[in-house]
């Protein structure tokens, strides 16, 4: 068993970084995620594995450092909150475009514009739908805890460089400010130059040998037939995505009457709703996608047959909840709950809402 | 009649220590009652006041329109009884491009921290400046991100540490704390470059005289002005306002030194 | 064991750092632990607060509506959290400084002096190890000996000659703890 630490979800972020034999971070300070940057400074990650931490000077420069160092086969990450996420979506679209494979971590605040620094789940649109321009994904994974927050570290970078894609790490306030018990997994050492060479040497712009044709990394055909193919193969890939990669985690489902879907901070507060629900003898249960691209619509459209009625747990003011009609096809009612601007709605308020919005509607 | 206040224990009421023979000292009208929000000892307020008492002296504030930064200036507008915008964080040089070209006739004001100005802001701060836009632009240096607690700014002095640089800025790693008035001095399209501070009464007087200038160009539409005006900031630098200044005096200074950098003329 | 607790006084006056130190005792006893502060400009020279849980289940909601015990040691704090103590609950507080003294029948009432006690200790700084001392008092959700073990992993170490004073105030508090109002009969689970 791996050591056992009290650790803020930034901080065991941070941590994990360093751990996953990563090469490069590049930020910019924002709350609620300043700690991240913070915590690596203080760790001196170039001692402990050669990692590279860099100050940028704004998160339009970071995203571009991950493009480059993307680029060459390194495992590159940035963190930052909803503003300057917003300032990387032309970097990540272009990141997309070229398949570069990164991680970016998004830290939640409420929005739009500087909105507050409070918690919000008001960027899924943006993380899941594109959020830059063109046709593209990011493959987004939902962390609820401060161990995931650890855990999703590696595995991001797993499924980065499994499909050459951009991945989100879409997180919030909440569970970036929280603390809780994580135990840290055993340090990954970084690839070496060798390694790149022979696992992603075909693509990588790693310095053009004789034995091989030289690589490109472009988001740029200006021929249309070869244009289209690419999309094409970007669109595998999505497909390839949704038939392999889809993670959720059902709790108390077998017996269901109802369903809240919640991912990140809200799946935590629906599991308490969940508890105070049963003892007034609501049968209720929780979907919660772990990635929200690709979604568990499969599983949704199963247990619509099961359930009466779900509701969207979300704080925002709706976004998730279309894919969970689009997953239910209309077969039952589908609602949303959600508090915004940084407030957090209680477990009481969750039961409340599914009581009159589902249950007595 | 309404009852006059009385200041408690002193049993004097209240108007009859303020009469106009008394006052030696009024905030100027433009200042809004709300509350600063800024930590005892911060330079902003003082920086606040100075861009104020200007306005409301040139009697322009009905032609000014202001820009607040993302920083701890960023809620300028609460305190300010002007029209302003909030720009996002390093974008207020284009806003006021946006302002200025479309309404030649008004006056028109940035308000930047370092990072905002000098980091995230550096194209927008440098490309304006290129272009001689007609405006002012109010730079406060305290070498520190405040409001974010404390991070490295781009101004951040060799050795200075911060959070991001807890064991001091390396400049091999960090590269050295830039001079952007400097290279904005060298533009063609500045007229008055000038780098001023307010820890003292003898500053406050020259630094208002340098804002003063600032607009005067801008009313003769010289092009672009710029007033750095180097500040504390007791929180980020983790000490008492005192022992801020005394660091300023002693490490600040001799780096960015007071003084006009440029100053083209005005007729 | 599922205890939900909200701590909450003025920045400075150590309310993240008692539920730091409470939530790293409970790992030391093998419970679950989750805590989750106010954080922002809030805290700039205004109230602080912290939930802290232990349990011995996987914690669901981090945020709570209504808690188990409630600690605290400002006026802002205790107007806004004794309501929020569920019936049959424990309010314990700091009596320094509080004008409205709470007012429920239905929760446990006790206080603890602890700004006085801290500084008759010598420190201002262990006001929060007094109420600590308190609280486990009153509920020993956690032994003493993984207090310890909980505050040697809280403190940097170049804290931890400061040890012994926190446990001496612990001490304190477990000592002057006072019961000001006992919960008439409720029927609460
Ligand atoms: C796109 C974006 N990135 C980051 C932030 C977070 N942020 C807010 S203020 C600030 C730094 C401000 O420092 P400075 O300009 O020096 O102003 P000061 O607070 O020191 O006056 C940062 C990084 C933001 N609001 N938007
Ligand atoms: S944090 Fe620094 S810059 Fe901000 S208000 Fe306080 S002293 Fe001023
Ligand atoms: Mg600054």
């Amino acid at each position: 068993m791996g050591e056992i630490l009290l650790m803020k979800g930034n901080e065991a972020l941070a941590e994990a970084i360093i751990r996953a034999g990563v090469d490069g971070y590049f930020g910019y300070p924002i709350t609620p995620q300043s700690e991240v940057m913070e915590y690596l400074a203080a760790a001196k990650p170039e001692e402990r594995t050669g990692m590279v931490l860099l100050q940028a000077e704004s998160e339009l420069a970071a995203i571009n450092m991950l493009y480059g160092a993307g680029a060459t086969g390194k495992k590159a990450i940035t963190s930052s909150s909803s503003p300057g996420i917003s300032l990387m979506q032309e970097g990540i679209s272009y990141i997309a475009g070229a398949e570069i494979p990164v991680v970016v971590v998004n830290v939640v605040r409420g929005g739009p514009g500087l909105g507050t620094i409070q918690p919000a789940q008001s960027d899924y649109f943006q993380a899941t739908k594109g959020g830059g321009h063109g046709d593209y994904h990011l493959l987004v994974l939902a962390p609820n805890s401060v161990q995931e927050m650890s855990d999703f570290v590696p595995l991001a970078f797993d499924l980065a460089f499994k499909y050459r894609n951009p991945v989100m790490i879409l997180s919030d306030g909440l569970i970036g400010q929280m603390m809780e018990k994580v135990e840290l997994f055993e340090p990954i050492p970084r690839w070496t130059d060798e390694y790149i060479r022979e696992h992603h040497g075909n693509w990588a712009t790693i310095g053009k040998t004789p034995d091989r044709e030289r690589n490109i990394i472009t988001s740029l055909d200006l021929v249309p037939e070869r244009m289209e193919k690419h999309n094409m193969h970007l669109k595998e890939k999505y497909e390839q995505m949704e038939r392999e990669e889809v993670r959720f985690e059902e709790i108390q489902t077998e017996d269901a009457e109802y369903l809240f879907v919640a991912y990140g901070s809200s799946s935590r507060i629906a599991m308490k709703a969940i508890k105070l629900a049963r003892a007034e003898g609501i049968k209720v249960g929780l979907l919660r996608p772990i990635t929200l691209y690709p979604f568990p619509k499969k599983r949704l459209r199963e247990l619509a047959d099961q359930v009466k009625g779900m509701l969207s747990v979300e704080l925002s003011l709706g976004q998730m909840v279309e894919d969970v009609k689009l997953s239910v096809e209309c077969r039952i009612p589908v609602e949303h709950y959600g508090r915004v601007g940084g407030m957090i709605p209680t477990p009481e308020e969750v039961v409340e809402a599914l009581k009159t919005k589902i249950i007595n509607r | 009649m309404a009852k006059s206040k009385v200041i408690p224990h002193h049993d004097v009421p209240l108007d009859q220590i303020i009469k106009p023979e008394n006052i030696i000292f009024k905030k100027t009208k433009l200042f809004t009652d709300n509350v600063l929000s800024y930590c005892p000892g911060c330079g902003h307020g003082v920086a606040h006041r100075l861009i104020l008492e200007v306005i409301e002296e040139m009697g322009i504030a009905d032609k000014v329109i202001g820009i607040a930064p993302v920083g701890c200036s960023v809620l300028a507008y609460e305190f300010m009884d002007l029209d302003m915008q909030e720009a996002a964080h390093g974008r207020a040089p284009a806003l006021a491009t946006g302002i200025k070209r479309t309404n030649p006739d008004k006056f028109v004001f940035s308000y930047q921290g370092d990072g905002d100005l000098a980091a995230i802001g550096t194209a927008e701060t440098i490309h304006a400046a290129n272009r001689g836009e007609n405006i002012t632009v109010i730079f406060i240096n305290n070498g520190i991100y405040g409001m974010t607690g404390g991070q490295m700014a781009p101004t951040t002095l060799e050795g200075m540490k911060t959070s991001t640089t807890p064991y001091g800025r390396d400049p091999r790693q960090m590269g050295h704390p830039i001079k952007i008035t400097e290279l904005v001095a060298q533009l063609p399209g500045t007229c008055y470059v000038t780098r001023q501070a307010v820890h003292t009464a003898a500053l406050v007087r020259k630094a208002k005289k340098a804002i003063r200038r600032a607009f005067e160009y801008q009313k003769a539409n010289k092009g672009l002005s710029f007033v750095e005006i180097v500040s504390n900031c007791n929180s980020g630098w983790k000490m008492t306002p005192v022992q801020a200044i005394k660091w300023l005096e002693e490490n600040m200074l001799p780096y960015y030194p007071l003084g006009d950098l440029k100053d083209v003329g005005l007729d | 064991m599922n205890e939900e607790i909200i701590i909450a006084g003025f920045g400075g006056q150590g309310v993240l750092s008692l539920g730091k130190i409470l939530a790293y005792s409970g790992i030391m006893e093998d419970l679950e632990v989750s805590w989750f502060p106010s954080y922002g400009p809030e805290m700039r020279g205004g109230t602080a607060n912290v939930t802290v849980i232990l349990s011995n289940e996987r914690i669901s909601s981090p945020v709570l509506n209504v808690y188990d015990t409630a600690i605290v040691f400002n006026q802002q704090s205790l107007d806004k959290f004794e309501p929020k103590v569920k019936p049959g609950g424990l309010l314990l507080y700091d009596p320094n400084g509080i004008t409205r003294h709470p007012e429920r029948k239905d929760i446990d009432i006790y206080q603890i002096d602890a700004t006085k006690e801290g500084a008759a200790l010598g420190s201002t700084k262990v006001l929060n190890m007094v109420a600590l001392g308190a609280y486990l008092k009153l509920k020993p959700i956690v032994k003493l000996e993984n207090v310890h073990k909980g505050l040697l992993k809280s403190l940097p170490e170049r804290h931890h000659h400061l040890i012994p004073l926190n446990e001496k105030a612990i001490g304190v508090g477990m000592e002057k703890v006072k019961l000001i109002h006992k919960a008439e009969h409720v029927n609460a689970k």
